[in-house]
């Protein structure tokens, strides 16, 4: 049987303290032992980018990361974004309004991605947010609903 | 109300964006259980002895079953689901499991069963299968010449379907015409690759004997009958869920071995069993789109209008017939619909090779057929030093010829009729939007500094909203709510807005108060599904012509409560209204609870139980949304790489219900064309063995791929409808290829390139520059 050990994590603000399987990937860990469906999975190669969460703020593949490596760390996943229940964030508000998702499986990975992108640079051009999301894969939008979104939050122009 | 029309907030996004969507994955039973396949590593081989005690032994593990297991519950051993045609020349339905021959890798040949995936694959890899690797038809051209193998040893050969589309005296036209050109094209398109796999939950009740399947697929009520079919169970027994799907694209519309193995697997164990597929898998069992080798010739008179093509393709089938000979149906018809084109004759011969079966994806095969003709166009053009567009002009259908009846039949046998739209105002519109009659000084301009630009444009036509029906129940229950059920099924493409936005459009406005159920086949008891740009054109016709039934049931009975003429009511929001009196009103709830029946009481005169209707309107004929792509490129002569400077799209797909629904499902099939063009490409090895395993490999087009791109729409409502839809879910994606490639060929024009193939490379280009340099 495989080996556990006994980790201690926050996610979305909530502390959980687990045992788990050495061998559980982060992705698997939210997922099926805290039932945090939003995190999806989409090659568990660490290509699509739908898995992404925060790890103390930056952006990971939930995929290529052990649940183990996350002991004593601080977790966002996409149902930790919203501020409240009736309340969206801008950035899911911009989505939205600008036909950021179709299927919406990509969605939670774009959005986490997005969230550290703009911490990190608030006032991006047209280019930038093309780059920073160009390790999330969405398959239905052609991007350009992401990107107007991202851009209807920033105040920045299409170029 | 004004509803349709307007970019109304779509009903999905709230729970998708707040991570509360429903995939397959996020379904959880008590008790459940996972599943996992142990598959064929070679693409032909003979299974002799399947050894499953070292994976039974492992702590976690409750079956491993292979085909003897599941034969017992198999009244039908094979997936029945092959269209219907004349033409085939073997039957090739797929087995649940096989017996004792694999045709393809991935094929499965066992399931395990145990308490989660981890364990699942561990024991899958335990279990021992005596393999004897036979000789493989690795390619669809091969596998038709006599010595080829056979891709099934009992086949009497490779050959699946062949028949031969046209009209016309070709020979004559031939035999008369000023100018014959020749061309030779590959084309390949890969996999869906939609961002979520495949999966199925199955369950099992003890009790009554029936079987709930929760499975990602874009047709819920086929998979129902193919249940029942292979199962021998009646449609009572098999109830079949769509929850959210992650995207679709085509594969999905397919009934896959794993899913009949699920449900089986849920019935043996007695315990809910869940699959989901991996990306590994989903390249190697997923159903996908591979290679057309086509030999062409066209014959045009002196001012470049066209008389007459012959030729012949060959289409790669896979292994087996999960769909039918649809696709190289739709490709060869292409061909003809769209440019006046006097006579036709185009053999197809399907063949049958080592790999996944062969079917649908976005476009099925309308994207082949156009690439064919628009590089034929550009031929002509070049070799009669004519424009690329003005060649087009001349032979593109008129508008004044609509309805315009083509000389081809769909695989339906029904009359290809192209019924409205101006495809040469589309085309000028692209060509303004482009900068089409400047361009050569700007290309000019550039190349003085080394700078290699190129324009390409290329026209489509495709056949939407095919039939002949889908089925829509609207119904107000006294609750108040409006409930829509459908057999459409919901995989992104704003299904569920689309249909209440309709309904809404009809029952006071308020979409807040609709709830759609798309893809349960217990809501409705006939469907068809996701698949051929068909659901707003379908669906939303049975959808209004259900809710204007049932509006009127509702103004009746209204008119009853309200002791108000029916002329004089309207209904606002959630409440029927008298006409400019305030306060005359009475809210659907109570509308409702007049006619849900009281024992002993007797409805109001003259009215019908209940406030519902279903309607499955019957629209045989298939409405034509066309377009135009221009693309400029500019081509990096050192590297081979391709930048997309600007693309333009302009389309008509009849009266836009939703304009930001439309552009998003252009924009994802522009992206989806660009992957055909430059990147996508699903590889294997001359032994049937792919090289493209992942998506590092396999490139789907980023957010740094896309170009800038300016949307315009025309709108010539179809008469086959009432609300004057046209499909748009696959017309993104028809014409880019050609005219990306077209634009290519035009910035290598210096070095005399030539393209007659899809995708290219940026080591295609640096070659066709370095052969011209030595």
């Amino acid at each position: 049987m495989a080996d556990s050990r006994s980790i201690s994590l926050k996610v979305n603000g909530v502390a959980y303290q687990k045992d788990v399987e050495v061998r559980v990937t982060l992705a698997d860990f939210l997922r099926h032992e805290l039932r945090l469906t939003g995190t999806h999975i989409g090659c568990e190669h660490g290509v699509c980018g739908a898995c992404t969460v925060l790890v103390d703020g930056r952006s990971m593949r939930s995929c290529l990361m052990l649940a183990v490596q996350a002991n004593g760390h601080e977790v966002t996943t996409i149902e930790g974004v919203a501020p409240s229940p009736t309340e969206l964030h801008p950035l899911q508000q911009a989505l939205r309004e600008c036909h950021g998702l179709q299927c919406g499986f990509c969605t939670p990975g774009m959005v986490t991605t997005l969230m550290e992108f703009l911490k990190d640079c608030p006032n991006p051009t047209e280019e930038e947010v093309r780059i920073a999301i160009c390790g999330n894969l969405c398959r239905c939008t052609g991007y350009q609903g992401i990107v107007d979104a991202v851009l209807a939050v920033t105040g920045g122009k299409r170029a | 109300m004004k509803l349709i029309g307007a970019s109304v907030a779509r009903l999905e996004d709230e729970p998708l964006l707040r991570g509360k969507g429903r995939f397959i994955d996020d379904l959880h039973m008590p008790g459940m259980l996972e599943a996992a396949f142990v598959r064929s590593p070679y693409a032909h081989a003979v299974v002799g002895a399947i050894r499953k005690e070292a994976a039974l032994a492992l702590r976690g593990v409750h079956a491993v079953l292979v085909r003897d297991d599941l034969l017992a519950y198999l009244r039908n051993e094979h997936m029945v689901v092959g269209l219907p045609s004349k033409d085939y020349k073997q039957d090739l339905n797929r087995p649940a499991l096989p017996s004792d021959e694999v045709v393809h890798v991935g094929q499965p040949i066992a399931m395990v069963i145990a308490d989660n995936r981890y364990i699942a694959e561990d024991a899958a890899a335990l279990v021992e299968v005596d393999w004897a690797p036979l000789p493989e038809v690795g390619d669809c051209k091969a596998a038709l010449s006599a010595d080829a193998p056979k891709a099934h040893r009992h086949s009497p050969h490779n050959l699946v379907g062949e028949f031969t589309i046209g009209y016309g005296d070709v020979d004559a036209q031939f035999a008369a015409a000023k100018h014959i050109f020749k061309e030779r094209y590959w084309q390949h398109r890969g996999g869906s690759h939609s961002i979520e796999c495949r999966g199925t939950v199955a369950v099992h009740d003890g009790n009554d004997g029936r079987l709930t399947v929760w499975t990602s697929t874009q047709m819920p009520h086929a998979a129902q009958r193919v249940l029942c079919d292979m199962l021998g169970f009646d449609e009572n027994a098999v109830r079949v869920v769509t929850p959210d799907v992650g995207g679709g694209f085509g594969p999905k519309l397919v009934f896959y071995p794993e899913d009949v193995c699920v449900a089986i697997g849920a019935m043996i164990v007695g315990r809910p069993v869940k699959w989901i597929e991996d990306r590994l898998e989903h390249f190697v069992a997923t159903t996908q789109e591979r290679d057309q080798y086509w030999e062409v010739e066209v014959a045009v008179d002196g001012d470049g209008r066209l008389l007459a093509i012959r030729g012949e393709v060959i289409h790669d089938h896979g292994a087996y017939t999960a769909r039918g000979l649809n696709l190289p149906y739709n490709s060869a018809e292409q061909i003809a619909v769209g440019y006046e084109l006097p006579a036709y004759r185009m053999k197809v011969r399907v063949a049958l090779t080592n790999k996944i079966a062969v079917t649908p994806v976005r476009g099925a095969g309308h994207p082949q057929g156009v690439f064919v003709m628009e590089r034929l166009l550009d031929r002509i053009a070049r070799e009669l030093s004519l424009d690329r567009a003005e060649v087009r002009r001349r032979n593109l259908v008129p508008a004044h010829k609509m309805p315009y009846q083509t000389g081809v039949k769909n695989r339906g046998g029904m009359a290809v009729v192209l019924d409205s739209g101006d495809y040469p105002r589309c085309q000028q519109d692209a060509l303004d939007r482009i900068g089409w009659s400047d361009f050569p000084r700007r290309q000019a301009d550039a190349r003085k500094t080394g700078c290699y630009l190129g324009i390409g444009i290329a026209n489509f036509v495709k056949g939407t909203g095919r039939g002949p029906f889908e089925t829509v129940t609207v119904r107000i229950g006294p609750s108040g709510r409006i409930l829509v059920h459908t057999g459409a099924a919901a995989m992104g493409q704003s299904t569920r807005t689309m249909l209440a936005q309709i309904v809404a459009e009809q029952l006071g406005g308020d979409m807040s108060n609709v709830t759609v159920v798309a893809g349960d086949t217990g809501t409705v008891a006939t469907g068809m599904g996701g698949s051929n740009s068909r659901q707003a054109v379908l669906a939303g016709t049975s959808a209004h012509t259900a809710a204007v039934n049932v509006r009127n049931k509702v103004i009746k009975v209204a008119s009853h409560l309200l002791e108000a003429a029916e002329q004089d009511l309207d209904i606002e929001g959630r409440s029927v209204v008298v006409k400019g009196v305030k306060d005359m009103r009475v809210d659907f709830a109570k509308v409702a609870s007049a006619v849900a029946g009281t024992a002993g009481y007797s409805l109001p005169a003259g009215v019908e139980p209940g406030l519902e209707a279903t309607e499955s309107v019957v629209i045989d004929p298939m409405t034509y949304a066309n377009g135009t792509a221009a693309a400029e490129v500019e081509v990096d002569i050192e590297t081979g790489g391709v930048r997309i400077v600007k693309l333009v799209f302009v389309h008509d797909c009849g009266r836009i219900l939703h304009p930001m629904i439309v552009n998003g499902q252009l924009l994802g099939g522009i992206a989806h064309g660009i992957g055909n063009a430059l990147f996508e490409w699903m590889r294997y090895d001359e032994h049937g063995q792919p090289l493209t395993g992942t998506l590092a490999d396999y490139l789907l087009v980023t957010a740094t791929e896309m170009p800038a791109i300016e949307l315009s729409h025309h709108e010539s409502p179809t008469p086959l409808n009432p609300l004057g839809i046209k499909g748009v879910g696959e017309c993104g994606v028809i014409p880019i290829a050609p005219a990306v490639i077209s634009a290519v060929e035009d910035a290598l024009a210096p070095f005399g390139a030539r393209i007659a193939r899809t995708p290219i490379t940026p080591g295609d280009i640096v070659a066709m520059v370095t052969a011209r340099a030595k």
